[in-house]
């Protein structure tokens, strides 16, 4: 099947087969890997991505779904800078170990700062209860999403 | 005060720096083995069996032969002639034996998710396509899964050839445990039972392996956590020699354990390349990584312990039994864990008395091999198990009890009644610093006072002991090819830049950034002009890799060595470029110093240019050497011990069996810590990994060996919503086998989480006489314990 899509800014024009999910398309046609699989099922959350602003889970979606949709992955919320305080953050707190679960909760983090601009930590920690991780035990992770709600709240 | 050699100015030891590879995982630009495509790729799909023990009558492969894409279709049996078969013992763990295992099954399939056939395909999805058109006609046997069971002789013996199913058994005496436990006040019995649990690193395991055959070579992609190790193994069991293999870790998506095993389907598509020509990947799906990656812990544990009123405990006495599977893993065997458990057990206690049991059974499940803490976090649990049992039985404090009988703080040197070897630790300034940390007196108010409300909160605690550091007695005197020391090549290149090759590994703890700092700090160099190559058999130096808790003790120690060496090359070279004497100079901030008044003589850039592009400018008998290669191995002690004490505050819902974790502290000795906030995150993340076990993680089998929660959705792993805070301290007792003093952090949450968390349920639930001794302590388990189930 022939879909066009906008992935991180550029229209895409591709054929796929219907059950090729979003995920695998992005990572196999795009060769747009930071969207990671963890499950293949919809419970750990590496997979998570932006279309049409609303964060879904790649691995649920088929690529057929995001015909005519605007796709926004971890490349391009990073190369548009979106982010680039959030992963600082990150960064700064090591709230990654392997990184395997962080672009899914980046994604996650960033969709919650969005819609709650101070999110308390028990806030924090019930928004990214999807996103399985299993090197940090979460705290850094709360801890950097909650210093930056911090500053960009002290930035307005 | 002296200090210390790391103490250097501009010192990273000791500093939180960050990582440097954390950018590029923060943008999606990691590269891990699931990213990686090669030209002329394939996908493996393997065919598993869905018995836990069946004979193979047939297969019969030509319908799938003929399906799109399909480029080859592999059965165990095809497989024997490309990749011998393994066994995984080793001689000093005496009397363990097992049976060959071969990549794909051969005959006979023995756990539910053995590798049956393998389907080679142009994508993934063709090969499964392909491998649904597979026919295997099974004959189904009777299944062993009971680990009682696999010991009554009239069940099944799952390889006929051994006679029977007991696998291993140990038993250690010492002491006067008999007269001890008659003289004793009171003596305490209690069953611990360990479900199943398993590593679910998100990153499941991949390989990628590509075989040259111009060259004669297979380059393997592999996340693993001993590079060395699997060249060796790869090239033994596919009749190559070592040096026509090549082990390249690229970004892991963590492992904890999981990816240090040879596996039977990392192996099969090793030998699939070389069969095929050409690229093979294959990465588990989840649900195939929960049948195929090793399990964890299956333990039952009968245990004992003797008390005065005195509060003094004068013996232990384990018996434990542990179901591994159908073979003990390869090579680094199934019997270290029940083993480990023996050694451990009442080893941060003053008691010489003490006897134990462990008997390590087949059976028909997915095999059980060596995860984070490898046993400590079972005889942190039994030993703590017991200590509290006593302290109920003669009415006093928990704290209290362990005062009284945790090893002094000055006893060392010193050994514990199994024989483990102690050069210095810290248990009661660990729990000093622990009860600093939390307002035990406070919570215990609180306690009361909730309590009359009709909410149960508890507190409990657990001292451990870990072991850190292993020289060659993990694995090397037991014939395994396993390196014991590891090496760092450290150089300097024309920009005055450094270049470290170590033999460590990165799955995440921060080994690159460990390196840099030591390296950086060794040879006075801004951390930012020093990069680490790390994962590459053909680019490090020959050593282990990081597991067992070694990397920074033993890795970092020997990049120290290395670093040392070349300042003190270019030291040498400075002094002839500067015609000063060595001794006089130093290198601070990447430039040449007078030592005595840190005046700048010469940049390293410069001092570069000089050795590299005009040696003319030198004396003509002056050769420079700009790298420098070291390796480190501990000589004096086996392991480095390491000791800590966690702590749990919770609440139990008595009516739905709900436990909520309030609050979680942990104090750990792990000598020097080179970089304070990655051991923290490691100590986090260790404590998550067994709160985890605590409370959700379990793999359920039923009657037949089939594992019936073999995803996801039903295997429950602990989430940011469940999860306390965690707040880490230290005390340091550096060893002194090295010159930087690190041992390992990497375990120690695993060890004592668990234990502390089932002590403060049982702490909450004791106005209800209850005691639960089985984790994981789901709702209804809770409930049942209640009578209310
Ligand atoms: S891979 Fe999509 S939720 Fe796990
Ligand atoms: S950092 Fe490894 S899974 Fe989160």
């Amino acid at each position: 099947m022939n879909i066009t899509l906008t992935v991180n800014g550029e229209t895409v024009t591709a054929d796929v087969l219907p059950r090729t999910h979003l995920v695998d398309f992005l990572r196999e046609h795009l060769e747009l890997t930071g969207s990671h699989l963890g499950c293949e099922h919809g419970v750990c959350g590496a997979c998570t991505i932006r279309l049409d602003g609303a964060i879904v889970r790649g691995c649920l979606v088929l690529a057929v779904q995001a015909d005519g949709g605007v796709v926004e992955t971890i490349e391009g919320l990073s190369d548009s800078g979106e982010i680039a305080d959030l992963q600082a953050a990150f960064i700064a707190r090591n709230a990654l170990q392997c990184g395997f679960c962080t672009p899914g909760m980046l994604m996650a983090a960033q969709d919650l700062l969005l819609h709650n601009a101070t999110p308390t930590r028990e806030e924090i920690r019930e928004h990214i209860s999807g996103n399985y991780c299993r090197c940090t035990g979460y705290q850094a992770i709360v801890d950097a999403v909650e210093t930056t709600a911090k500053q960009r709240a002290r930035a307005q | 005060m002296s200090l210390s050699p790391t103490d250097l100015p501009n010192s990273y030891i000791g500093r939180t720096v960050p990582r440097p590879n954390l950018a590029r995982l923060t943008e999606g630009r990691g590269l891990y083995v699931s990213d990686l495509t090669l030209p002329r790729m394939v996908h493996v799909a393997f065919l598993r069996s869905p018995y836990a023990h069946a004979e193979i009558r047939s297969i019969d492969t030509s319908a799938a032969e003929n399906m799109p894409g399909v480029v080859r279709i592999v059965t165990g049996e095809q497989m024997q002639a490309f990749c011998t078969p393994w066994v995984g013992v080793l001689a000093h763990l005496k009397g363990l034996k097992s049976a060959p295992q071969h990549p794909m099954a051969v005959g006979r399939v023995r756990w539910q998710g053995e590798p049956v056939v393998a389907v080679l395909a142009t994508s993934r999805a063709l090969a499964e396509d392909a491998a649904e058109h597979i026919l295997v006609d099974y004959s189904e046997l009777p299944a062993v899964v009971d680990v009682l069971a696999a010991l009554d002789p009239s069940k099944p013996v799952i390889h006929d050839g051994l006679g029977d199913n007991l696998a291993f058994e140990r038993r250690l005496d010492a002491g006067h445990v008999d007269a001890a436990f008659a003289e004793a006040d009171h003596v305490i019995e209690q069953s611990f039972t360990f479900g199943r649990h398993t590593g679910v690193t998100l990153e499941a395991r991949s390989i990628v392996a590509d075989w040259n055959k111009a060259e004669a070579r297979l380059t393997v992609h592999l996340g693993t956590q001993a590079p060395h190790m699997m060249q060796n193994i790869i090239a033994m069991h596919l009749g190559l020699e070592e040096p026509q293999v090549r082990i390249l870790c690229h970004d892991v998506g963590g492992s904890f354990g999981i990816k240090v095993h040879v596996y039977a389907d990392d192996m099969a598509v090793a030998a699939l390349a070389r069969m095929a020509g050409r690229p093979v990947k294959y990465v588990a799906d989840r649900l195939e990584s929960f049948v195929a990656d090793i399990h964890a812990r299956d333990h039952v544990v009968h245990g004992r312990i003797a008390v005065k009123n005195s509060g003094e405990i004068t013996a232990f006495e384990i018996d434990d039994l542990t179901g591994i599977g159908p073979y003990s893993m390869y090579p680094r065997t199934s019997a270290v864990e029940a083993n480990q458990i023996v050694n451990l057990v009442g080893g941060q206690y003053a008691c010489p008395n003490y006897r134990a049991r462990a008997r390590v059974v087949f059976q028909n499940k997915a095999m059980m091999s060596q995860y984070r803490g490898v046993g400590h976090p079972i005889a942190t649990s039994v030993t703590e198990g017991l200590v509290d049992l006593a302290a109920a039985r003669i009415g006093m404090d928990p704290l209290e009890i362990r005062r009284r009988n945790l090893v002094a703080d000055d006893a060392y040197p010193c050994a514990s009644a199994s024989g483990l070897r102690f050069e210095a630790m810290s248990h009661h300034a660990s729990l000093n610093k622990l009860l600093g940390m939390m307002d035990y007196a406070g919570l215990r108010t609180e306690q009361a006072a909730l309590r009359a409300k009709g909410i149960y909160r508890g507190i409990g605690f657990a001292s451990f002991i870990e072991i850190t550091n292993p020289g060659p007695a993990f694995y090397g005197v037991g014939g395994a090819r396993i390196s014991a020391q590891d090496g760092a090549a450290v150089r300097l290149d024309a920009t005055g830049a450094v270049i470290v090759q170590s033999s460590i590994t990165e799955q995440g703890q921060g080994s690159e950034a460990v390196i840099a700092q030591v390296t950086a700090t060794a040879m006075g160099v801004p951390l930012d002009r020093v990069r680490v190559i790390l994962g590459d058999t053909d680019n490090t130096p020959y050593g282990g890799g990081t597991w067992a808790s070694r990397g920074a003790g033993i890795g970092g120690e020997a990049a120290w060595q290395a670093g040392r060496a070349l300042r003190s090359n270019i030291l040498t070279l400075a002094g002839t470029i500067l015609q000063a004497r060595p001794e006089t100079l130093d290198i601070r901030a990447g430039v040449v110093v007078d030592a005595e008044d840190g005046r700048e003589r010469l940049p390293l850039s410069e001092l570069a240019r000089i050795a590299y592009f005009r040696p003319d400018t030198l004396p003509c008998d002056f050769q420079s050497e700009l790298m420098a290669t070291r390796h480190f191995v501990p000589r004096e002690y086996p392991f480095a011990f390491t000791n800590g004490i966690q702590a749990s505050y919770l609440e139990v819902d008595t009516d739905t069996g709900f436990t909520r974790l309030l609050r979680h502290w942990v104090v750990e000795d792990c000598g020097t810590v080179i970089n304070p906030q990655l051991v923290d995150e490691q100590i986090r993340g260790g404590v998550v990994q067994g709160l985890g076990a605590a409370l959700f993680e379990h793999c359920q089998y039923d009657a037949q060996g089939q594992m019936i929660n073999a995803n996801m959705a039903d295997y429950l792993v602990p989430m940011a919503g469940e999860m306390p805070d965690i707040d880490v301290a230290h005390v340091v007792s550096p060893t002194l086998e090295s010159v930087i003093g690190a041992k390992g952090a990497g375990e120690a949450g695993t060890a004592g989480a668990a234990a502390c968390v089932v002590n403060a349920v049982n702490d909450a639930l004791s106005p209800f006489w209850v005691v639960i001794s089985e984790i994981p302590m789901t709702p209804a388990l809770i409930l049942r314990a209640l009578g209310r189930g």
